[in-house]
C-alpha cells in the first residue's frame, strides 16, 4: 500500500519537473547564443538562458543612500591618454582629452535608421537618470557610487533602431569593448554616465563618457566610449569568450 | 544489526553534490585568490577597510595608488584611485566552472530535497526520535565517536542525524542562497537576499564561512567513514546493494 503511493507521489513529481522543464526550455531556445562551444561556456549560456527565462527583467538593481556611497577603485587596461600604455593608448584620445572633449562625439552606427554622431549637449537632451548603485567586480569587491547619465534605451530609440537589432556593442577608446543584449541594453538603469558622485566623470573613471549596466558583472561597463554598434548577429565585442571571460555576466 | 541500505535516488545525489562541492571548493578558492579580503555591509574593497584579509594569494599585493580624486560633492572622505599593480586574476575559468558546477548541486540538491521529503527520507531516517533526545544519550553518543571500533549500526547515530541536519536544511541553503546574492541580476528580482544577508560583501563574507563549515564537515565525514569501515560505507553510498 505504502509502495504504491509513493510511486504516484513520485510520478506526480516526475511529471511536475517534466513540464516546468518544457515550458522553460520553449521559452528559451530562441535566447541561445550561437557561439558556446566548449563545457564550461555551454554552463554560462545555461545560466543566461535560466536567468533570462525565470528572472523579471524590468526589476531595478538595488539602489542606495548616498550616505552609502564608498571609495571607488579604478582597474582598467590603462590609461588612453598615455602613450606608455601598450595596448590602451589611443592618439585620438591624448587629443580629445587635450581640449577637455569639446570635439568628442559619440557614433551610433548599424542596425539603425539614422546612424549619426552625438555631441555631449545632442545626447544629453535625450534624458537623464541619476541612481546609487553598486558596482561588483569579478574579482570579488564592490563599490557603491552615484551615476548620472543617459539611458542608453533613448539614445538607441532616437537613432531609430530597427526591428531586427539583437544585441549592441559598445566600443571605448581603450580598444575595451562589450555587446549587450536587447533586454540589458533597454534596462532603465543601463546608462551612458556622465556624471559620477555629482562631477563630471573623472578621466581614469572613463571620461568623457561611460557605460553603467546594473545588472551585470562589473567588466561589462565600457568607458572612454567611442562608438555603440547595433547589430542583428551576436558579436563578441571584447572578446570576452575567446579571452576565457563569461559574455553573460548577471552572476 | 544490518547496514544501512541507501535507495538509488540517494546514491546518485550523495555522487552528483560530492563531485560538485569538490569542483565548487577548489573553483571557489580560485576565486578568493584574486581578492582574499573579506568586509562587512554593503560594499567593500580595497579602498575601505577589511574585516580580514587571508594570506593566500601570492600575487595580491597592496601596491600603491595614482590619481587620487577626493568628490566635493560628498560629505565623507570617498576616494577614487586607479590600481598600479598586477593582481592574480584566473577568474574567468574560476568563475565559469564554479557556476556550472553550481548548476549540478543546486540540481541534484533540489531534487534530493524534494525527494526527501515526499518519500520520508527525511522523516524517517535523519530527524532524531524523542526517546533519542537527552543530554545523557547525547553524551554518551559524543563519546563513542573518540572509541575504538566506532558504534556502526544499521541506523544513523544521535550526533551523526543533527550534524547530517544541520548541513542539509542549513549549511548548503545558506551557502547557495548568500551565492545567489552576489549576484547582480538575481538580487535586482529578489532584493530581499541582499537585506536577510545584511547586504552583498556581507554575503560573500557568509559564503566563505558556511563553504569553510561544509569543507569542515567534508573533513569529519571522511575521517568518520574510514574509522567505521571504509569500505563497506563507501560500497553503501556508491555501487553496494
Amino acid at each position: 500500500m505504502k509502495e504504491k503511493k509513493l510511486m504516484t507521489r513520485r510520478r506526480a513529481i516526475f511529471a511536475g519537473f517534466t513540464s516546468v522543464g518544457a515550458l522553460l526550455l520553449s521559452g528559451c531556445l530562441k535566447k541561445a547564443l550561437p557561439t558556446y562551444g566548449n563545457i564550461l561556456r555551454m554552463g554560462d549560456n545555461l545560466t543566461y538562458m535560466a536567468q533570462r527565462g525565470i528572472l523579471s527583467q524590468r526589476a531595478l538593481a538595488m539602489e542606495y543612500q548616498k550616505s552609502d556611497i564608498t571609495s571607488f577603485p579604478v582597474t582598467d587596461i590603462g590609461d588612453p591618454a598615455d602613450p606608455a600604455s601598450k595596448v590602451a593608448y589611443s592618439k585620438a584620445y591624448q587629443e580629445l582629452q587635450r581640449n577637455n572633449f569639446k570635439d568628442w562625439v559619440l557614433s551610433v552606427e548599424g542596425s539603425v535608421g539614422k546612424p549619426g554622431k552625438y555631441s555631449m549637449d545632442d545626447l544629453k537632451k535625450l534624458g537623464e537618470r541619476t541612481q546609487i548603485t553598486r558596482h561588483t567586480c569579478e574579482e570579488g569587491w564592490s563599490a557603491i557610487a552615484e551615476w548620472t547619465g543617459v539611458p542608453l534605451g533613448a539614445l538607441l530609440q532616437h537613432a531609430g533602431i530597427l526591428p531586427a537589432a539583437r544585441f549592441v556593442c559598445i566600443y571605448g577608446y581603450d580598444n575595451y569593448g562589450e555587446s549587450i543584449d536587447m533586454l540589458d541594453a533597454f534596462h532603465p538603469q543601463t546608462i551612458l554616465a556622465h556624471t559620477m558622485n555629482g562631477e563630471t566623470l573623472p578621466a581614469r573613471n572613463g571620461a568623457p563618457l561611460r557605460l553603467r549596466v546594473e545588472t551585470q558583472i562589473g567588466y561589462k561597463n565600457v568607458k572612454y566610449l567611442q562608438r555603440i554598434v547595433v547589430t542583428d548577429k551576436f558579436v563578441d565585442a571584447g572578446p570576452d569568450i575567446s579571452n576565457g571571460w563569461s559574455w553573460y555576466t548577471g552572476i | 544489526m544490518g547496514d544501512i541500505q541507501h535507495k538509488r535516488w540517494v546514491k546518485g545525489a550523495h555522487f552528483i553534490i560530492t563531485l560538485s562541492f569538490l569542483a565548487l571548493t577548489v573553483s571557489g578558492y580560485v576565486i578568493l585568490m584574486s581578492h582574499p579580503r573579506l568586509y562587512w555591509g554593503k560594499a567593500g574593497n580595497d579602498l575601505t577597510p577589511a574585516l580580514f584579509e587571508l594570506p593566500i594569494s601570492r600575487n595580491y599585493h597592496h601596491g600603491g595608488w595614482e590619481n587620487r580624486i577626493q568628490f566635493k560633492h560628498l560629505t565623507g572622505s570617498q576616494i577614487s584611485a586607479v590600481r598600479t599593480y598586477d593582481i592574480f586574476n584566473q577568474n574567468g575559468w574560476g568563475r565559469s566552472t564554479h557556476f556550472l558546477a553550481a548548476w549540478f548541486l543546486v540540481v541534484a540538491g533540489l531534487i534530493y530535497f524534494i525527494t526527501g521529503f515526499f518519500s520520508g527520507h527525511f522523516r524517517s531516517n535523519l530527524v532524531p526520535r524523542t526517546k533519542e533526545l537527552g543530554f545523557k544519550l547525547f553524551w554518551h553518543d559524543l563519546l563513542s565517536h573518540f572509541r575504538k571500533p566506532v558504534y556502526t549500526g544499521g541506523k544513523y547515530g544521535l550526533l551523526q542525524k543533527i550534524t547530517y541536519l544541520a548541513v542539509i536544511f542549513f549549511l548548503f541553503p545558506v551557502v547557495i542562497l548568500t551565492g545567489f546574492t552576489m549576484s547582480p541580476a538575481i538580487t535586482a528580482s529578489y532584493p530581499f537576499l541582499l537585506k536577510i544577508f545584511f547586504g552583498h560583501q556581507s554575503a560573500r563574507t557568509i559564503h566563505f564561512f558556511s563553504a569553510s563549515a561544509l569543507l569542515l564537515f567534508l573533513l569529519v565525514h571522511v575521517v568518520m567513514v574510514a574509522r567505521s569501515g571504509f569500505k563497506r560505507n563507501i560500497l553503501a553510498i556508491t555501487f553496494g546493494k
